[in-house]
């Protein structure tokens, strides 16, 4: 069980959070202009790594804010949480 | 008949309180402090059960949860009766009882010993490879493996017991409580960290506590009496929490750890009562110390399985804690200095020790010296290849081994005995630390794995550390405290150790026999009866990985998870693959490290505590009522109102026919409501809902449909307009919760410039839905200064108005496809308003209805329910409802999935009605659609969402998603049955009032 950092909360434990998959996939400003392939590649594809991913968490059972986090999968180390909206602080 | 083996007093049990107990029907004697282990030895018992696959009679032997072999039933056929206990563990009280496992009828004389003789053919995956053909078979194979499988009996009444879950937060938390585990505890503590040290025995101080040697001195005090000291010290610090008797079962990520703390079953079964059994502690600690010591390795060899074959620590522990003799006449076979130890510590106690065999030739230690003084043999450079004694070890074979441990020499020496001590050298306990994600490195020069890298903040010390002997853990112990807890010095900083012991070693994985290895049974899991020959078997046959020769041959899968010989099966497959130890790595150590009980895991969360359910406003109504409630979500809503013993069917059919002929209620406050409200909240609908929300006039409510990302159909609910920057939506009851999270996905994330504010307000209305052609009469009573006219409140609008002083919001919106109304009060209030409602329909024969006859009624109007006549494949168009889908708008949730090459196939499965020829048969839901009987296979068409049988209609009616179906209007298909086959012909999915007629009559 890690303990997260909500950026609004504070730390706290994981069962206040919920994962929302991976993170800056950001949905097409023009859907109907995208060919089925490019829509598909939105809508489906996701990266699955063992190692650094970017990923959205929400604190669904505390302030209900969306954030970003930088996890490595490998030992579910948290490198960084940054706001919606902010640049990952790291690579 | 038994023996009295107890020879000297100790201060660890108390000999002036004598406990009786019972093993297999008998009553034996032992003291207060003994486990059942102890005084089932002090009465000369070995014997205790048989092993899992050849029912070899099985003896105790260890001291501890490492115990593959000795495990009991306790108080057999009663409410309190468990399975798998270890002997090794479990302290004697008065009346126990306990009995022995898998055996039948006894454990003296077991049937299930034939196996033992047909051993040669039950090779490692044996089942495997016996019961896979027939395929058909495994039912009747199943039934005699399941009988003869299975380690004890699951009680069959309630758990009388009570149990707690504890939450802890610590500076520092220190695993085992042996003199590594003291001395972090003592340095943590008085460094004013709020520190908690748990041991999973009952007494402090691991097995250096009752060490009373010459050999063994701090500060020129034999050790047990240097650490009795420090533990009487540790016991006044207030800010150290101490808890023996308390497994750590779970090491997990950041510092979160789960452990058993066991409070009464230490206890006679009278002094449990309103007592708390057992706690799970939840421990976050922000530093943890592993001091979890180690466990003493077996040795492999032929026939290393006899009852009074032991561990030779376990004979130390057994000799100096609870002054019981395994045997009278001692054996030990080692490969390292421990040994020595321990036949030292019976000589001191007079128990006569008969010769040493050690693996190693040339050997350097003062203990030897020692040993050799009283005049025990030492058999240098020898094995022992073969024991006997069927139910008590009574002779042990020796021979000479060759030089590079490959092979033995010579003739064959026999010794006879009555018990042997083996030692393998020790293996470091890092199973807690590898759950944390901890990994490991070996250390070639003993052959042990210890910890590399850690996880989290965390450090092991000590002997789970490597350091195996005492003068490497007295000198590095508070070097790794300084450094971990960042502190300058320790009480420990000049302690002067004096230690006899000698690091050398011999180790020779599986040892050689003059047989041939298919000949012998050398016991690599005793509790499994994984053999070496089992091992290199699975090799031979082609497996590689450690992961998986463990699962074909069972190795490590006990109760006991192979705590003594897991190394072995390592160290054996290495040596036969040629490959390098470590390079396999290790099998994964899960969680929990010994067994937990189902009462601890669950704690109080058992009954009506065991999962949270909500309850409306009128909750205490239908109870009183007698309604039958069905679990939508979380919510218990009621399901329907039996009367004079009507069965559900018989009370869903007068409830509808009430409904349609004059008026129902029904309580529908389990509907999600979001409150939306921002100067963009039209456009925000606009977006998430398929149809147009800009032109939707203030006090009018409209029903939207909303969908994925995908394009498949989400939720839906109608959503009414309050202001002009102001919405209530509702949406399904089981989706509230996901849709108000969906929706902030998207406002928080792809949309932050929309001015729009979410707010649940779920269970701050209640709704009371009332509908019939007689609704109108009532509401025009209860709400009296309400214009219902159709020109002032038409359907699909709302008014905000009073009930007496009660606020409330009325939609005339419809889900039966009824003239009715939904009156939204608060909730505190709405009570009150339900029994007006009632009170005042009462001349009208309103009827309370359940969610079964809103099904039913819904149905009949073809209207769907979101995941009952939806699952996460079907788009707006596939349920034939285009007209909601909006053409102008350019964008919504959704929108572009609609017409991927995929969802505009003409042979997606399509909501279709279904009519069954025979008016009177009621299909299942879930039932499969065909066309073609004959067709081999089959094909499937598709299947039925929703069944009922129509009070109004007088006829069965369906509806069901069938590929093609749109097209498909009139065409016969067919509903196979187990026993029947069923025609339908396709339909129009609404069945009733096609025109509308009856929401404005």
């Amino acid at each position: 069980m890690f303990i997260i950092n909500c950026p609004f909360c504070g730390e706290r434990e994981q069962s206040e959070f919920k994962a929302g998959g991976e993170a800056h996939i950001e949905r097409p400003k023009q859907p109907t202009e995208l060919s089925d392939d490019e829509w598909a590649e939105y809508l489906f594809m996701r990266k699955n790594i063992k190692g650094i991913q970017f990923e959205r968490w929400n604190h669904i059972h505390g302030c209900r804010k969306w954030f970003n986090m930088v996890r490595d999968t490998s030992n579910d180390e948290i490198k960084a949480i940054y706001k919606m909206g902010e640049k990952p602080p790291v690579k | 008949m038994s023996k009295n083996l107890r020879v000297k007093t100790s201060k660890f049990v108390d000999e002036t309180y004598r406990v009786s107990f019972k093993f297999n029907g008998s009553r034996y004697y032992g003291y207060k402090g003994d486990t059942l282990a102890s005084a089932l030895l002090a009465n000369d018992i070995h014997l205790v059960g048989r092993s899992f696959k050849y029912h070899r009679p099985r003896g105790i032997m260890t001291s501890g949860s490492e115990e593959p072999n000795a495990i009991v039933q306790l108080h057999n056929n009663s409410d309190r009766t468990e399975p798998n206990v270890r002997a090794t563990e479990i302290e004697i009280y008065e009346g126990l009882e306990a009995s022995s496992q898998n055996c039948w009828p006894s454990v003296n004389f077991d049937i299930g010993g034939i196996n033992n003789l047909l051993s040669p053919l039950l090779p490692a995956g044996f089942y495997y490879k016996t019961f896979m053909w027939p395929a058909s078979f495994w039912e009747k194979y199943e039934y005699f493996i399941r009988k003869s499988a299975g380690l004890g009996k699951s009680p069959t009444t309630p758990d009388p017991d009570v149990y707690e879950h504890e939450y802890i937060h610590c500076d520092v938390l220190i695993v085992g409580a042996g003199i590594s585990g003291i001395m972090a505890a003592k340095t943590a503590a008085k460094n004013g960290l709020k520190t908690l040290l748990v041991d999973e025995k009952p007494n402090l101080g691991g097995s250096t506590i009752y060490q009373n040697s010459e050999h063994f001195k701090i500060n020129n005090q034999n050790s047990g009496s240097w650490l009795e000291k420090e533990i009487n010290e540790i016991k006044k610090i207030d800010n150290l929490d101490i808890r023996i008797r308390t497994s750590v079962a779970a090491f997990h990520g950041y510092n979160f750890l789960l452990a058993r703390e066991n409070l009464t079953d230490h206890l006679p079964i009278e002094q449990r009562k309103n007592k708390t059994r057992q706690k799970l502690l939840k421990i976050r600690a922000k530093k943890v110390i592993t001091a979890t010591g180690s466990l003493e390795r077996p040795l492999i060899f032929d026939n290393n399985d006899r009852p009074g074959i032991l561990l030779s620590s376990a004979i130390k522990r057994y000799a100096d804690l609870f002054g019981v003799a395994c045997g009278e006449k001692n054996i030990f076979l080692t490969n390292n200095d421990s040994a020595y130890e321990t036949a030292i510590s019976l000589i001191q106690k007079g128990i006569k020790v008969e010769a040493i065999v050690d693996n190693r030739e040339e050997i350097e230690s003062k203990l030897l010296y020692e040993i050799e003084k009283n005049n025990v043999k030492v058999f240098k450079g020898f094995t022992i290849v073969n024991t006997n004694g069927y139910k008590k070890i009574n002779k042990v074979s020796l021979m000479k081994l060759s030089k590079d441990g490959q092979k033995v020499i010579g003739s064959k020496i026999n010794l006879s005995c009555d018990c042997l001590g083996v030692s393998g050298g020790w293996t470091p306990a890092v199973h807690l630390f590898t759950q944390s994600g901890g990994k490991l490195k070996f250390r070639e020069e003993d052959q042990v794995f210890i910890p590399k890298k850690y996880s989290s903040e965390q450090i092991s010390i000590g002997a789970c550390n490597g350091d195996l002997i005492l003068e490497d853990i007295i000198k590095n112990t508070p070097k790794y405290l300084k450094e971990f807890l960042n502190i300058k010095k320790t009480d420990y900083d000049n302690v002067e150790v004096f230690s006899s012991e000698n690091k050398s070693k011999r180790n020779i994985w599986l040892l050689p026999s003059d047989k041939i290895l298919g000949k012998t049974k050398s016991f690599v899991d005793y509790q499994n009866d994984a053999t070496a020959k089992d091992i290199k078997l699975a090799l031979r046959e082609g497996f590689r990985s450690i992961e998986h020769v463990k699962r074909y041959t069972t190795t490590g899968m006990g109760t006991d998870q192979g705590k003594l010989g897991n190394m072995h099966a390592l160290g054996i497959i290495s040596e036969t693959a040629g490959t390098k130890m470590g390079e396999h790595g290790t099998t994964t150590f899960r969680p929990p490290y010994t067994p937990l009980t189902f009462g601890t895991i669950v704690g109080r969360n058992v009954g009506e505590y065991f999962d949270i359910f909500r309850k409306t406003p009128m909750h205490e109504w239908h109870l009183k009522n007698k309604a039958e409630f069905e679990n939508v979500g979380q919510w218990k809503r009621a399901w329907y109102y039996p009367k004079n013993n009507e069965n559900m069917f018989e009370a869903v059919q007068r409830e509808s026919k009430a409904a349609r002929e004059s008026a129902g209620i029904l309580d529908a406050s389990t509907l999600g409501k979001i409150d939306i409200q921002g100067t963009d909240a039209s456009e925000f609908l606009n977006r998430v809902y398929t149809n147009a929300w800009s032109k939707l006039a203030v006090g009018k409510c409209r029903y939207g449909l909303m969908l994925n990302e995908d394009g498949m159909v989400y939720d839906d609910g109608v959503t009414t307009r309050l202001g002009e920057n102001h919405y209530i939506m509702t949406t399904t009851t089981g989706g509230a919760a996901n849709v108000l999270g969906k929706l902030e996905d998207y406002l928080q994330t792809e949309w932050p410039e929309l001015d729009v504010y979410l707010t649940s307000v779920t269970d701050h209305f209640a709704t009371i839905s009332v509908c019939g052609p007689n609704s109108k009469k009532i509401i025009s009573n209860v709400i009296p200064d309400l214009d219902l006219s159709d020109e002032n409140f038409p359907h699909m609008s709302f008014k905000n108005t009073k009930i007496g002083k009660i606020n409330c919001r009325v939609m005339r919106i419809s889900f039966t496809g009824e003239h009715s109304y939904e009156i939204n009060v608060q909730a505190n209030y709405a009570n009150s308003v339900w029994e007006k409602c009632m009170e005042i329909g009462k001349d009208f024969n309103i009827t309370p209805y359940g969610t079964e006859t809103m099904h039913l009624l819904r149905a009949e109007k073809g209207f769907i329910i979101v995941g009952q006549d939806t699952d996460a494949t079907m788009t707006p168009i596939d349920l034939q409802m285009d007209w909601i889908v909006s053409k102008k708008k350019y964008d919504f949730i959704g929108k572009r999935s609609l017409y991927r090459s995929d969802t505009i196939k003409d042979d997606r499965k399509q909501l279709v009605g279904l009519l069954t020829d025979n008016p009177n048969e009621i299909l299942e839901e879930g039932a499969q659609i065909v066309a073609d009987v004959n067709k081999s296979p089959i094909e499937m068409l598709g299947h039925v969402t929703s069944s009922y049988y129509s009070p109004n209609l007088k006829k069965s009616i369906a509806l069901g998603v069938v590929r093609g179906g749109k097209n498909m209007m009139g065409k016969k298909l067919i509903i196979p049955m187990e026993n029947k086959t069923i025609n339908v012909t396709v339909a129009d999915p609404v069945f009733l009032d096609k025109e509308n007629k009856r929401l404005n009559a």
